[in-house]
């Protein structure tokens, strides 16, 4: 039997290691990525959490942070298509019109 | 049959249809809504008149306007004898009037906009004088004010046009604060605006006080003097009739209906309504009589020496609504009424005249520029000389009877009544002089303006000429109605004075006993200074008014020329004793401190702030997105590390 303090270390490693991308990399996709990674270290603390408390209602969370994932990466990549499309190229800090 | 509330909502109507569709659909057509529409009305005016005279009265609420605790105001109409005098002036002026700015207005730019103004007029009019509570008394007095404030400055490239227009509605402003305060006491007294409730408890107010800064007056006077205000700035009255003159700035048919037959009578009109009221007080009478002698003399010099056609008739008008406030001022409201009432026909006339030889003319105004056109414009003479006969009272015309029984009744009020009689009498003197200068210059001689002009010399159109003729018909025979008995029992008329029986039950007869040798004695007079003047105004204006000239240059007369050519300097003296302190509190105290101190102060220096908070913050705004993402993640790290130490 794993111990519930293992999950949640998993998971918060898992974290980091998305936010540190999210903040540092340039490439969209890769940002995307991190944001999956993000997401899915929340996942692994939900349905830990769950099986701990014995309530199903995490794991229900769960299926929505997946449904809302995969919305947003399919919008994520038509904002990277239209990116390649004007730029030419992947990188998020190309895209700077916006500020004031 | 309630038709009679047509009379006032056709013009309306014609006013909302011209308004909305005038610029875009109707333009020229504009006549064809809006004179259909009064002359409708003008139909069911005059069969009201009928009903009225066969005895019925009508007095009816037809919509609650304002209920607020005891104040309840409605909207409602009172259809009395006088009302009805009233009626047959306004319908049937305004009818003519826009008969005839068909053919005066004919191609101007805002055709649509004039008609829609007239119409508006109308409206407000037929509402002042067929209320039957002071407020609506009071809507149609501010709204016939609007009316003659945007026709004035109709012609608004006109600079000097639209300065008239605003100097009448503020001069008029003076007067109408008072006539608020005036109907304000009205209700705190009786409790209500209703006329009928108000006359018919108006005894109990006689000899009650009202203290006003610490003095106690009479309550009676108070309310009176305080509606005269009212009544001295709509109708021109010294010290407020600096605005009616340069209100000739407006297009001349706007002069005949709005500045010399309709608007300016609601003055007169008001004060006749209120006369038990003021027969309530003695001291608010002899200052409306004095008031109106001292203004009808004064005005009727001022208009010996002008030379723009138009203002001489405007002094003119001023000094002839004088002696109706002086009837009125004695207690003949039925000859001041009268002479409303046979005035709106002469003196419409004579401006309706006036824009006819400004038509032919070129709009041109200087009496002096004119000459001979006696010739040239036939119709337009005939008629003038008819309407100046009547307004200078020589026997059979309109303007006699309604003239005679007026400085009759003012003769018989004791001391002062014969001091005013003679002002009066100097004032008919005068009111002949300059009525046949007018005639004497622009009509007879020979012609004194350009070469073009005498080319384009032309008789008005027949939709200009037919208001014309029939205007004079009435200038001549709306007199035979209240003719004096001595006169009626000389040729075997009975109920000759017909006119002041009609009216006597709504203000009463005058007090005064006469008798018939002194009447003759006051009408021979007038006609000998009717006369007089007619001979005076030829003798010195005939030839190239060598006469005139010559008189002229005496010096005292060259002094008291100079006086009367500036008007008394009246309006110099407003300038240098209101108008003037008055902007440069404006501009010292108003602009500097509260407009640029505070308003503007406080209006720009928000933004201003915003402005700068926002230049700041703007370098955190770099567009680049892992910044942003940083600020979200640095902002959750400090929400989570709060809510962990709390």
């Amino acid at each position: 039997m794993v111990e519930l303090h293992w999950y949640i270390w998993l998971s918060l490693g898992v974290f980091i290691i998305g936010l540190t991308g999210f903040l540092t990399r340039r490439n969209l996709i890769v940002v995307f990525m991190s944001i999956e990674l993000m997401l899915n270290a929340v996942n692994i603390n939900l349905v830990a959490m769950s099986h701990y408390m014995q309530d199903m209602r995490g794991q229900m969370l769960t299926l929505f942070v997946i449904a809302v994932a995969a919305a947003e990466a399919a919008i994520g990549l038509a904002i990277l298509i239209a990116l390649f499309r004007t730029k030419a190229a992947g990188h998020v800090d190309e895209a700077t019109e916006l500020k004031g | 049959m309630k038709y009679y509330v047509l009379i006032p909502f056709l013009p309306l109507l014609g006013f909302i249809i011209n308004i909305i569709f005038g610029r875009s659909i109707i333009k020229n057509r504009a006549h064809w809504i809006a004179v259909p529409l009064v002359g409708l009305s003008m139909v069911f005016g005059l069969l009201t008149v009928m009903d009225v005279i066969s005895g019925t009265v009508i007095n009816e609420d037809l919509y609650t306007w304002v209920v607020s605790g005891d104040f309840k105001v409605s909207v409602g109409f009172l259809i009395d004898q006088l009302t009805a005098v009233m009626l047959v002036v306004v319908t049937v002026v305004s009818f003519l009037v826009h008969l005839y700015s068909i053919g005066y207005m004919h191609g101007d730019p805002g055709y649509y906009r004039f008609f829609a103004y007239l119409n508006l007029f109308t409206f407000s009019m037929l509402m002042l004088i067929m209320s039957n509570n002071f407020l609506q008394l009071y809507f149609g007095w501010e709204a016939v004010g609007l009316c003659s404030y945007l026709l004035i400055g109709y012609w608004y490239e006109k600079k000097s046009a639209s300065q008239a227009g605003k100097k009448a509605f503020i001069v008029n402003r003076f007067g109408d604060f008072g006539f608020g305060l005036g109907v304000i006491l009205v209700f705190l007294t009786f409790g209500t605006l209703h006329y009928h409730q108000v006359f018919e408890n108006v005894s109990q107010i006689a000899g009650r006080t009202i203290v006003l800064l610490g003095y106690e007056f009479d309550l009676a006077t108070i309310i009176a003097l305080l509606l005269f205000c009212g009544a001295i700035g709509k109708s021109a009255q010294i010290p407020l009739h600096v605005w009616l003159p340069d209100a000739m700035e407006g297009p001349t048919p706007v002069s005949a209906l709005i500045h010399a037959a309709t608007m300016v009578t609601a003055g007169v009109f008001m004060v006749a309504r209120c006369a038990p009221l003021f027969n309530l007080s003695e001291t608010a009478m002899t200052v409306v009589a004095v008031t109106g002698g001292i203004t009808a003399l004064f005005a009727a010099t001022i208009g010996l020496v002008q030379n723009d056609i138009k203002r001489i008739i405007a002094y003119s008008t001023i000094s002839q609504l004088g002696y109706m406030f002086l009837a009125c001022g004695v207690g003949a409201y039925g000859a001041g009424i009268f002479h409303l009432y046979t005035h709106a026909f002469f003196k419409a006339l004579l401006f309706l005249g006036a824009g006819s030889v400004m038509h032919a003319m070129a709009g041109e105004l200087d009496i002096w520029k004119m000459g001979g056109l006696k010739n040239k414009l036939r119709i337009t003479y005939i008629t003038m000389l008819l309407a100046s006969l009547s307004i200078s009272g020589i026997p059979g015309f309109a303007g006699f009877f309604s003239k005679d029984e007026i400085l009759y009744q003012t003769y018989l009020k004791g001391d002062l009544g014969k001091v005013l009689w003679f002002m009066g009498t100097l004032t008919a003197l005068l009111t002949a002089f300059y009525s046949f200068r007018i005639i004497a210059v622009a009509f007879h001689g020979r012609f004194r303006g350009s070469h073009e002009q005498e080319h384009h010399l032309h008789e008005s159109p027949p939709v200009m000429t037919i208001p014309l003729i029939l205007l004079a018909i009435g200038a001549v025979v709306t007199g035979w109605i209240g003719i004096p008995p001595v006169i009626g029992e000389a040729i075997g008329l009975e109920h000759s004075a017909w006119f002041y029986e009609f009216l006597a039950p709504v203000v009463g007869h005058p007090h005064a006993e006469g008798s018939h040798p002194a009447e003759i004695f006051v009408m021979t007079l007038s006609i000998i200074a009717g006369i007089g003047g007619i001979g005076l105004a030829f003798y010195l204006y005939s030839g190239n008014a060598e006469r005139a000239d010559a008189l002229v240059k005496r010096p005292v007369l060259k002094k008291i020329h100079t006086v009367l050519w500036n008007k008394y300097y009246v309006d110099e003296f407003y300038g240098l004793v209101i108008v003037r302190p008055v902007l440069w509190v404006a501009k010292t105290v108003v602009e500097a401190v509260t407009d640029i101190g505070i308003i503007e102060a406080v209006v720009n220096g928000v933004p201003r702030a915003i402005g700068r908070l926002s230049e700041r913050l703007r370098v955190i705004q770099t567009g680049l997105v892992s910044h942003y993402a940083l600020w979200m993640a640095g902002a959750m790290f400090l929400i989570i590390a709060f809510l962990v130490a709390k």
